[in-house]
């Protein structure tokens, strides 16, 4: 049988979809032309880029570690548990989604700070958060934890448990039903939910620069460099968005079939 | 090797109270339609509900007892299950879903492996696709996992749900000698839950029949045909069975001879026009026609003998006619009056060459 044609796309749809591609494309293009492209070696090393790319990569990968390790677990409360309250619980752990970054910092000083409720408690056995690279990776990972819990949850849900009855049934335990059972089979939510969070960490602004400070090399990541570059040198805050773009456009490309295809 | 259970489950609406007995040697089959709590049975069986009241002792050693609150964990049970849609793991080979029970028992992954190899060559698993996905498998590929996977450890009981309701006609035919053999060889108690009469008829050694949660007969396949308690019972296994060789007869049928007498039957398609030892042909008493003289008509099965037996049941009678073969017919109690039959009264029956169906070896 042949194909039959596909149906033309309305005039309007294809106005209004180039005006969409447009919209999200000039900017990028914009950077790119008026990028001092003939000072790229001496803007990118004196504006301190590179120290912000390595921070960067090192503070996203760590928050997205994080976020997997104890956004799972959450994912699986939500998922499987029977606790009161569940969808309350499931709205506050998906809130920093929703939440201007910038909130979630403040929330972290007033818990974490020095002088926070907790953050006394830290400061009391030597261990400040603020102001250091461990502040950065906890601020990206509060905003990145919620895309690891919505994604593990969707694949918590759609996963048939007679499979983990029927491992039982063989003699296999708990932890090896989890291991060689659940785990395996929610293998491509966990990959989704660790990208996803992978790439909101890398962009992460409002909340690092509130709860860790804009320290260039200790916790001066990418977005931050940018925002100060600005001020001072619009033509390296050009070039280091650039790299930013160029970063996230990786990220992107990498989790393309995983991700999206599905 | 015995199983005694004698189970309460409750499930939303269903209440489901069971006695199962499978002694030595013995495949016991649990037969039901859908929904009567089969598979809530089984899953009770496999340890992975525990029952709301009664107890499930397996060679003496007590697995499930709520007066004592005693329930041993489905993974410390020595059961093998084939579940009614397979479950095979889709993330792992067919080899290591057989090899998943020894691995989970802590055997090493070579001797794991050799065993699974062997196990499913045995079962006529073809070598050369051991490392295909349960995705890539045919049905009776995936059919010869899930039985391999049940068998592996060498269970003590083995529960078959619904083993052959997931393939097609040409692959149940393919897989139901196998399951006889497996059935057979092992030496544990064995339980095949099933809604097929036939598979229960000729694969189980005694039947409990399951309805609404609730059991209505239990018995020799022999006697649930010659006496079915309920009007389900009936209509389920009060089929008539003749077991027989098949013989060619002229074009387009043949001729199921049994020491009673012989049936003349559709020849099925693609058979080569050969005599087949050990098949087996059903007919339903409701396509079976009852007269009080010689017949005339098309109908290539006519059998004449006396009534043994007139059974009523509601609005329907059973009436077995002893012919050779003999012959149980369902009719109307308003047929019987009309047709003035009697018990030791003669009569004719006649059924179509088509009603017949086969069951190949």
């Amino acid at each position: 049988m042949a194909d039959l044609p596909r149906n033309r796309t309305p005039l309007v749809i294809t106005a209004l979809a180039a005006m969409g591609i447009l919209f999200v494309a000039l900017p990028l293009a914009a950077l790119l032309v008026r990028a001092p492209w003939s000072h790229l070696i001496d803007e990118l090393s004196s504006s301190g880029a590179w120290t912000a790319l390595r921070l960067s990569i090192e503070v996203s990968l760590a928050a997205a570690a994080l976020s997997l390790i104890l956004g799972a677990p959450v994912a699986w409360v939500l998922a499987r548990s029977k606790i009161p309250g569940r969808s309350v619980l499931r709205a506050i752990v998906i809130l920093p989604l929703v939440l201007p970054p910038v909130v979630g910092g403040v929330g972290l000083l007033a818990a974490l700070g020095r002088r926070g409720i907790a953050g006394r408690w830290l400061d009391a056995i030597g261990i400040q958060l603020t102001f250091t690279i461990w502040g950065a990776v906890v601020a990206t990972t509060f905003v990145s934890i919620p895309l690891v819990i919505l994604a593990v949850e969707a694949g918590l849900r759609s996963l048939d448990p007679r499979f983990e009855q029927a491992a039982s049934t063989m003699g296999a335990s708990r932890g090896y039903v989890l291991r060689h059972v659940t785990l395996p089979l929610l293998r491509p939510q966990l990959a989704a939910g660790l990208v996803l969070a992978w790439a909101r960490a890398l962009g992460e602004f409002g909340a690092t620069i509130t709860f860790a400070g804009n320290l260039a090399g200790r916790t001066q990541t990418l977005p931050l460099a940018v925002y100060q570059a600005r001020q001072t040198d619009p033509g390296a805050a050009i070039l280091t968005s650039l790299l930013l773009v160029a970063m996230s456009l990786i990220v992107l490309v990498s989790m393309r079939d995983r991700v999206f295809a599905r | 090797m015995t199983l005694l259970a004698d189970v309460g489950l409750e499930r939303g609406p269903l209440r489901v109270r069971a006695e199962l007995e499978a002694r030595d040697g013995e495949t016991l089959a649990l037969l039901g339609p859908n929904g009567s709590g089969k598979s809530t049975v089984v899953t009770c069986l496999a340890g992975l509900l525990p029952p709301d009241t009664g107890s499930v002792v397996l060679d003496g050693r007590t697995l499930d007892d709520t007066a004592v609150g005693t329930h041993v964990a489905a993974e410390d049970r020595s059961v093998g299950v084939v579940f009614q849609d397979l479950l095979l793991f889709p993330h792992r080979s067919a080899l290591e879903n057989v090899a998943f029970p020894l691995r989970a028992r802590g055997l090493s992954a070579a001797d794991a492996r050799a065993r699974s190899d062997e196990l499913l060559e045995r079962l006529g698993f073809p070598t050369a696709r051991v490392h295909a996905r349960p995705g890539d498998l045919s049905g009776g590929e995936a059919q010869r996992v899930a039985l391999a996977r049940a068998l592996i450890h060498r269970p003590r009981l083995l529960l078959l749900d619904e083993p052959t309701s997931s393939l097609d006609v040409r692959a149940r035919s393919e897989i139901r000698p196998l399951i006889r053999s497996i059935l057979a060889g092992f030496t544990g108690a064995r339980i095949l839950v099933t809604h097929d009469p036939v598979e229960a008829l000729t694969l189980a050694h005694r039947i409990v029949v399951l309805e609404e949660g609730r059991v209505t007969q239990s018995g020799t396949p022999e006697g649930l045909r010659n006496a079915p308690h309920t009007s389900y019972v009936a209509d389920l296994v009060g089929v008539n069975l003749f077991a027989g060789r098949l013989e060619p007869l002229d074009r387009g049928t043949g001729s199921v001879v049994t020491p009673a007498g012989s049936v003349v039957v559709p020849w099925p398609e693609d058979l080569p026009s050969e005599p087949v030892d050990g098949v087996l042909a059903v007919l339903r008493p409701s396509d079976v026609v009852l007269h009080t003289s010689r017949p005339e008509g098309s109908a290539r099965n006519v059998v004449h003998g006396r009534v043994a037996e007139i059974a009523i049941e509601g609005e329907r009678a059973r009436v077995r006619l002893a012919g050779s073969p003999p012959v149980v017919a369902e009719i109307t109690i308003g047929s019987v009056g009309r047709l003035g039959l009697r018990e030791e009264g003669q009569a004719w029956a006649s059924f179509k060459a088509v009603e017949v169906s086969l069951v190949l070896p």
